[in-house]
């Protein structure tokens, strides 16, 4: 079974989630922070969507002010997808609800969003650094990092 | 003490056969070369693919990869060495046996290659340990990895044993994970930071072309 439009999934999802309000941005459904976990639980359960994959977690960095979380789903037991959520946060201090109780898979990905971009999640079982070691100060992929310099000279 | 390549020649027809003791030894130790079993990124499969039957490493007599360092005289960093992978790398080095070497395999290793201006990739890992021979290539072909052993064979063969065990330097110390990267940054005693940019050759201004026209 193919997956609606995305233009008719999203009044689809407004009519089950009463009060919840979306949008449409290119191909993303672009959902508020409130709503994420609302959304992804309908998404999942919902037997014509049965988002029960979540192929990718990632954040996209806009300086000065966004960090967008992105999301792709698919389902494997219906052969669909992918669809791609999206959350912008405050870039200052993002922080998003965890969706591993939703996708269990979702833990390491979002240990790694984590650890490069600096984006908190809540309700995370274990939310540490997972590529960088413990120590580490910074999140690298942020556009704003500098990485250091190898050939500083090196007191001897 | 060499001996005379005519005199050995004229008595090898009379079956006398002349050698010295270094000659005897480094003749066996550059044709059983036996490297750590180790592979970072994709050069590891150029070098995998080296080892097996198609350019077949064992011509060489380097077959034998020693999956422990105490049995392995030859370190070949074949692949990126992340600032996370070093302080493991230096560790396996310090722990191989005497004489020692190492084949630096790719751009990566030696320079850091395309991840040079990465947070997490060390620029060359000459920076902690000393290296005998750097093979150029993204990733070296096979034929590149061959030609380097071949080079570390004649390095091995123009120094006497003795020479290479008095070389030895001990352990190395190893990098700790600091803030930023690794403290220390490189370790003085092999490596020191190059006075001028690598690129700056790129950057020297050029004097400009005189307009046509203007008289010289």
């Amino acid at each position: 079974m193919m997956l609606p439009p995305i233009e008719e999934l999203k009044t689809a999802l407004e009519q089950l989630l009463p009060g919840v309000s979306l949008s449409v941005d290119g191909h993303a459904l672009v959902v508020t922070p409130k709503d994420l976990e609302p959304v992804c639980q309908c998404l999942k359960e919902t037997e014509r969507f049965g988002l029960d994959y979540l192929a990718n977690l990632t954040a996209v960095d806009y300086p000065p002010d966004r960090m967008d979380v992105v999301y792709h789903l698919c389902s494997m037991a219906q052969k669909h997808g992918p669809v791609t959520v999206r959350v912008s946060l405050p870039r200052a201090n993002p922080v998003i609800a965890s969706v591993t109780p939703i996708w269990r898979g979702a833990e390491f990905q979002e240990r790694e969003v984590y650890d490069l971009y600096g984006v908190r999640f809540e309700g995370h079982p274990d939310l540490r650094r997972i590529l960088m070691w413990e120590g580490f100060v910074g999140h690298p992929m942020r556009k704003d990092y500098v990485p250091e310099d190898q050939n500083a000279p090196e007191a001897a | 003490m060499a001996v005379d390549e005519g005199l050995r020649s004229e008595l090898q027809k009379q079956g006398v056969y002349v050698t010295t003791w270094d000659q005897l030894v480094n003749w066996g130790r550059s044709n059983s070369i036996w490297p750590l079993q180790f592979g970072l990124a994709c050069c590891a499969i150029e070098m995998i693919s080296t080892a097996a039957s198609r350019y077949d490493i064992a011509r060489f007599g380097s077959e034998i990869f020693r999956a422990s360092p105490r049995q392995a005289d030859l370190m070949i960093v074949a692949g990126t060495v992340t600032k996370k992978m070093t302080p493991q790398v230096v560790r396996l080095y310090n722990q191989m046996a005497d004489p020692k070497y190492v084949i630096s395999m790719g751009a990566c290793a030696t320079s850091g290659g395309p991840f040079h201006t990465g947070y997490n990739v060390l620029k060359g890992i000459d920076r902690y340990i000393p290296v005998d021979v750097y093979i150029p290539g993204c990733p070296p072909t096979p034929q590149a990895l061959l030609e380097g052993l071949m080079k570390l064979q004649e390095r091995i063969k123009s120094r006497g044993f003795g020479a290479a065990m008095a070389d030895r330097q001990g352990e190395y110390p190893v990098p700790a994970f600091g803030e930023t990267g690794l403290k220390p940054k490189y370790n003085p005693e092999v490596w020191q930071p190059p006075t001028q940019h690598p690129f700056d050759y790129q950057r020297v201004p050029q004097p400009k072309p005189a307009a046509p026209g203007t008289p010289a």
